[in-house]
């Protein structure tokens, strides 16, 4: 029993039903928004702290014991997943505080960001997997207000898309949970996963799994699911784009880990071997649709896909390092999606093209916020010093105690071309010839640039600091290889 | 009597794809409803569709259905009712600004405005 769990979910819920009641005064949502933020960032930072010295965290909601009522359930690993998010989202906030401008904010922005941050953290904190669904549903609503708010034509042609897509997807959500329902006849997680693992998975449950990474599979945007991705995320403004960039795919992949690691782990030779093969594909077709365009939003939006191969990989290789290094990657790719979008949405902000061909010698102008897209760039590939080399020498490391070589060579190959593609931005964009002259520059960064500096900080940190940062990624990764610790803190048999 | 809503279930999600994949708006906001329909009813059947007084303990009967399906399909409804009238609207703005209800029409890339 601690409340403390509930306080990421209740604090931007709260914010976001106060924001509601002001539409007009945009200055007091700012600062309410960064108020709640503020309270949300200091909770997960002592929620993770709680877990670290106590263990997994559980609040049995309205004091019905498990499996009858939802339990809320913070281990490690959704611990560190809610203390990068509301840090993310909070910097995508202060970034668009100066880029979204007054229509947008007068029309609810800074709620739906807030109900986006609710249904995000209710998913990575439930341990009930129809209150799973609902969350889902909380952040879906959010993020289709957020993606057409404003009205210009593409939005609208996208989020119709985008819409769709995440309608078929929640139907078979619901269907999945009917099959587990009529199947298990429980909905708690742990609940479900002891009846899993004494009943033994038979091939009905291996068919209700596969049906399971389909669903979060087309939330997460992995092969060959992954097609709604990039036209919807090219759509909104580059703080909506940074929001779900950051978070919104990542919550899919949350959901792959949770119940390939805590209920459907008895068929590896099936379901794992799935996943494996669908993993590397997704890192290909993500370095592939990266290196072909010559478009920044573009480019960036295929790095998600790769990053979702790399990370959901770790669930194939099903081993402590494996599982630490997607853990790892997964908290560094939140952050430095984060800061890209953001350094993107400044370069957009100068020079009002996403087009590379129409820019040029932005170095000479803007030399900070060339010098910190280099090294958002050097972080994303995984150059040593910063935070994605920690995680990717983990997975690789863990592909080599599985003996997993195709995938160590696709991942490495895949680091290569996503170097290439973001360092394609930097060499076009920044040096070359001057495109823009002094007058013909659409727009400053000021006040645009400090939130990716934060963010690019925080990725410095989990790199230098890694034997800091370390502890914490491994008793995660403990939790999610042995199910037990997981299930006797909810169920304390 | 669950083989026979399982049919129902399969015929109503079978048409729901089949709308899904044509060209017009609202033959696919159609098609949405149904499908959540099919959904709907799969919940209720997966539960047990075996004989029992309503969930209400006034009735004082041996045994109940199972009200937990039931607790689940009322939050499904609620939920695709709220994504079915925020899709309709979003058709609606749709067509008003792009002067088409064709999805073949809508097809486009980034630099395409």
């Amino acid at each position: 029993m601690n409340n403390l769990v509930i306080l990421p979910i209740l604090i931007p819920l709260i914010t976001a039903t106060l924001l509601l009641l002001l539409p007009k005064r945009i200055k007091l949502q700012k600062l309410i928004s960064v108020i709640s933020l503020s309270f949300a960032t200091i909770a997960s930072i002592v929620l993770v702290h709680k877990v670290y010295t106590d263990g997994i965290q559980t609040l049995e909601i309205g004091n019905w014991r498990p499996p009858f009522g939802i339990v809320l359930v913070a281990d490690m690993f959704a611990s560190l997943l809610v203390l990068t998010g509301t840090i993310v989202s909070f910097m995508c906030i202060l970034f668009a505080f100066r880029s979204i401008g007054k229509g947008r904010e007068s029309y609810y922005y800074y709620a739906f960001t807030q109900f986006l941050l609710t249904g995000v953290m209710g998913a990575f904190l439930t341990g009930d997997i129809f209150n799973l669904f609902v969350f889902f549903e909380v952040m879906l609503m959010a993020s289709y207000a957020l993606i057409v708010i404003g009205g210009t034509r593409s939005q609208l042609r996208e989020s119709l898309k985008y819409v769709l897509v995440n309608v078929i997807s929640s139907a078979l959500f619901v269907l999945a949970l009917a099959y587990i329902y009529g199947l298990m006849g429980t909905l708690n997680m742990a609940d479900i996963s002891n009846k899993v693992a004494e009943s033994g998975q038979s091939g009905i449950l291996t068919v209700v799994a596969i049906l399971f990474l389909i669903v979060f599979g087309l939330k997460g945007g992995i092969f060959p699911l992954y097609f709604w991705l990039p036209g919807s995320y090219h759509a909104p403004p580059y703080a909506i784009t940074a929001l779900f960039g950051a978070l919104l795919t990542k919550v899919g992949v949350y959901a792959i880990f949770r119940t390939f690691t805590l209920i459907f782990y008895h068929e590896p030779e099936i379901t794992h071997t799935i996943i494996a093969i669908l993993a590397g594909i997704t890192i290909l077709i993500g370095a592939i649709g990266a290196i072909a365009y010559w478009d920044v939003k573009k480019i960036l939006i295929y790095n998600i896909v790769t990053a979702v191969g790399v990370i959901i990989y770790g669930v194939a290789l099903a081993n402590e390092t494996g599982y630490a290094g997607s853990i790892y990657y997964l908290v560094h790719d939140m952050v430095i999606k984060g800061a890209l979008f953001l350094l993107g949405g400044a370069m957009f902000a100068v020079t009002g093209t996403d087009n590379i061909k129409k820019m040029g010698g932005l170095i000479k102008r803007h030399p900070l916020l060339g010098w910190m897209f280099f090294i958002a760039a050097m972080a994303l590939a995984g150059i040593p010093p910063l935070s994605g080399f920690v995680g990717k020498v983990l997975l690789v490391q863990g592909g080599l105690e599985a003996d997993h070589y195709v995938f160590v060579g696709v991942m490495l190959l895949s680091s290569l071309l996503v170097l290439y593609s973001v360092m394609k931005i930097f060499m076009n964009c920044f040096f070359k010839a001057e495109v823009l002259s002094e007058k013909e520059e659409q727009g400053s960064t000021k006040g645009l640039i400090y939130p990716s500096v934060i963010l690019l900080a925080l990725s410095a940190f989990l790199g230098l600091g890694a034997e800091f940062v370390y502890p914490y990624v491994w008793q995660a990764a403990e939790t999610l290889m042995d199910p037990s610790i997981y299930i006797q803190a909810v169920l304390k048999e | 009597m669950e083989i026979v809503m399982t049919i129902v279930a399969g015929i109503l999600i079978a048409t729901a794809v089949y709308l899904m994949l044509s060209r017009s708006i609202l033959r696919i906001v159609i098609g949405t409803g149904l499908l959540s329909h099919g959904a709907h009813l799969m919940i209720l059947t997966m539960g047990g569709l075996k004989r029992g007084a309503a969930p209400l303990l006034g009735q004082e009967a041996s045994s109940y259905t199972d009200p937990l399906p039931q607790a689940l399909i009322l939050t499904a409804i609620v939920i695709s009712f709220g994504v079915t009238s925020f899709f309709l609207v979003l058709a609606y703005r749709a067509y008003q600004e792009l002067k088409t209800d064709d999805m073949d029409k809508l097809r486009g890339n980034e630099n395409h405005e």
